[in-house]
């Protein structure tokens, strides 16, 4: 595997007595994406956040965020605000999920595409229009000389999102970092943009955060995903390896409650409850209370570890959907699982 | 298709029609232009729904899918058609007729934190409907609150509690709770699962089939999201700025979409199987939906179509029969989009 261009370090988020975020570790190497997957509450966004200096000003942010640039590791979170400002805007590239609130309205696309270029590369007017030209191309929009003079409200929201996508680029960063990019688009807008960004991979291999609520989205664009509920990661793997040999209860979970295209059942396999509050965290699994597998008391009493359970795969469970313990070295089978095969 | 044919169909299929929505049309003046001009939201839709049916809408945005939700209720005022609820004509109605409709329809919105007064307890908000409708005994009320709760699957500890006290499943489920307190025949649900996580949008939409089958209801279910409603739907309308592209079944909607803009959407949606899913051909459309003021001629979808022909341009396709009860509004109906085209 090729070096991590950005890799994150047991982070813990706290803010007051809640401890939002809890001991999260991942990589992501250049050329390759990473998928953070977690519904609202999982602290999939604030972990991420936090890791660029962006979280909370009242968070208490513990662990190593370190970031390779030219061969050289750095702590973005032990480094002064100033450096860490500078590094920001030139090595990693934001994409919200509101492209309307994430444009300056004040702006045309150009000045917003040419800003960064000249701030943290020095680049001249000329070169700098230059090279706006080239990332509106890039991202696929037409008549891009025409669209330097544009306003954010003349264009629709599928362009705004691609404008986005060029603003993140401009400088050339080190990791590309997607939060929830396409979900306020619609379904045919969400398909163009995620066929632009593989695109955009193939030819830049910018290392990328896709994080998402939508599991399916993440399984078409990451190479490895992290499965984030409550704060912690639950489970983490290749994707293929994810998607086929699906091991924590939560994560199968997910993918039965959507309803899936062309398979119509008259009872969706729902988690009850809801997730849960980040203030409040259970002591034993964090799953425990909504747990269609939990076994025994040491799922409410034990806080289970994140363990390897075959080459690149991680768990966080007393009991996976193949049945195994992975505390235990052997294979502990327990009682038949409620969930059928996920084909 | 002409009206008689459409009551033969709605015959054979056995239910009885509920709902019948003929050439509906809803514009919004655009004001300050210079010229008067208008946003054509809706355009000559018609639709039926039957006793105990679900009939999905769907659509991106722009596609004018709530806008006849809130047609039926008179959210919206209605530039042309006819609406007719179990034989009452909608748009004529007067005050006292329209407060009875109001009662018979029922909406539930997509997000429940605004759909709800966050200084109204669940009690109080779930009774708004009773009081309104002078329904029951004043003393019965709180104990009919609880039933309605009941069925919503909240328990009556939750009586008391406030909108913020509760999680946005819980709050959707105060929502459905609400809207069945008058005992409607018809649940106009927009994007009533939108805004929910994905663990809990199972629950709401299990719960939502399940009161159907108790309680006959029939369902207009409003949704950008096909998986959603192939899983709710007996019947599907696949609308494009403010026209019907396609109606039909539910299981020859999803296996045999007619419509080029049907395919495009179908395509679309992400397949959980990642590896099948980076695998597949899919169909990507150019361009943005064109504005509702100023549509295409003749097909609104020519524009950004991939079988698009010079005929799209001249007039608006007819209805093209592809099967029963399955209608696509394309010159080319039935014909498939490939990469090639």
């Amino acid at each position: 595997m090729s070096p991590a261009a950005l890799e994150v370090r047991n982070l813990s988020v706290t803010i007051g007595q809640a401890r939002i975020v809890r001991d999260v570790s991942w990589s992501v190497a250049k050329g390759e994406t990473l998928g953070i997957v977690g519904e609202s509450g999982s602290g999939k966004s604030i972990s991420v956040l936090s890791a660029a200096g962006l979280g909370p000003a009242s968070a208490r942010i513990d662990g190593t965020v370190a970031l390779t640039i030219d061969g050289r590791e750095q702590d973005l979170l032990s480094m002064p605000g100033s450096q860490l400002r500078r590094i920001r805007g030139r090595r990693l590239g934001f994409v919200f999920q509101d492209p309307g609130t994430s444009l300056n309205p004040m702006l045309t696309i150009g000045r917003q595409l040419t800003e960064g270029p000249e701030v943290h590369l020095g680049m001249s007017r000329t070169q700098s229009r230059k090279r706006a030209l080239e990332l509106l191309e890039l991202v696929g929009i037409p008549d891009p000389e025409r669209r330097l003079k544009s306003y954010p409200h003349e264009l629709s929201g599928g362009m705004r999102q691609r404008i986005m996508i060029a603003v993140a680029l401009a400088c050339d960063p080190e990791v590309l970092i997607a939060d929830e990019a396409t979900t306020a688009l619609d379904v045919t807008t969400q398909a163009q943009i995620l066929d632009a960004i593989r695109d955009l991979q193939n030819r830049l291999g910018t290392a990328t955060v896709w994080i998402s609520h939508d599991l399916a989205v993440v399984g078409g664009i990451a190479d490895e995903v992290v499965v984030m509920y409550g704060g912690e990661v639950l489970e983490r793997a290749e994707t293929v390896e994810l998607f086929r040999s699906t091991q924590h209860p939560y994560t199968r979970g997910l993918f039965e409650s959507r309803p899936h295209l062309g398979e119509r059942v008259d009872q969706l396999t729902s988690i009850p409850g809801a997730p849960p509050d980040p203030r409040a965290t259970p002591p034993g699994c964090v799953f425990w209370e909504r747990c269609q597998v939990r076994g025994d008391k040491r799922c409410r009493t034990d806080h289970p570890e994140l363990v390897e359970t075959s080459p690149g795969h991680w768990v966080r469970s007393f009991y996976t959907m193949s049945g195994a313990d992975p505390h235990q070295d052997t294979a502990s089978t327990v009682r038949p699982l409620p969930w059928k095969e996920h084909r | 298709m002409s009206t008689a044919a459409q009551e033969a169909e709605t015959r054979a299929r056995g239910a009885a029609s509920l709902l019948q929505v003929r050439d509906l049309s809803v514009r919004f003046p655009i004001r300050g232009a210079g010229r008067k001009q208008w946003l054509q939201a809706v355009h000559d839709v018609s639709f039926d729904i039957g006793r105990g049916e679900t009939l999905g809408l769907v659509g991106e945005s722009g596609s004018g899918k709530s806008t006849i939700g809130n047609a039926l209720i008179r959210l919206v005022p209605v530039h042309s058609g006819e609406i007719h609820l179990g034989g009452t004509d909608v748009l004529a109605a007067g005050r006292r007729e329209t407060k009875e409709l109001r009662r018979r329809m029922a909406m539930v919105f997509q997000d429940p934190m605004a759909a709800l007064d966050p200084r109204s307890t669940v009690a109080d908000s779930v009774a708004e409907p009773l009081k309104i409708h002078r329904l029951g005994a004043t003393k019965d009320r709180r104990a009919r609150v609880t039933e309605l709760m009941d069925l919503a699957g909240l328990p009556s500890r939750f009586l008391d509690r406030y909108p913020h006290e509760l999680s946005g499943g819980q709050r959707q489920r105060v929502c459905i709770a609400r809207a069945l307190a008058a005992e409607p025949e018809l649940l106009i649900l927009d994007e009533a699962t939108a805004s929910l996580d994905v663990s809990v949008q199972a629950q709401i939409m299990n719960l939502l089939r399940q009161l159907q089958e108790e309680l006959g209801l029939s369902y207009l279910f409003i949704s950008h999201d096909l998986a959603s409603v192939e899983h709710m739907s007996d019947r599907v309308i696949v609308l494009y700025l403010g026209r019907i592209m396609e109606e039909s079944p539910r299981e020859s909607l999803y296996s045999e979409p007619g419509h080029p803009y049907t395919q495009a959407l179908i395509s679309a949606i992400p397949l959980e199987d990642p590896v099948a899913e980076r695998e597949r051909e899919r169909i990507i459309l150019v361009g943005d939906i064109p504005s509702p003021i100023d549509p295409p001629s003749g097909c609104v979808f020519r524009t950004r179509c991939p079988l698009a022909i010079q005929e799209c341009a001249e007039r608006q396709p007819p209805a093209h029969r592809l099967g029963p009860g399955h209608d696509a509004y394309c010159t080319r109906a039935g014909e498939r989009v490939t990469s090639e085209t």
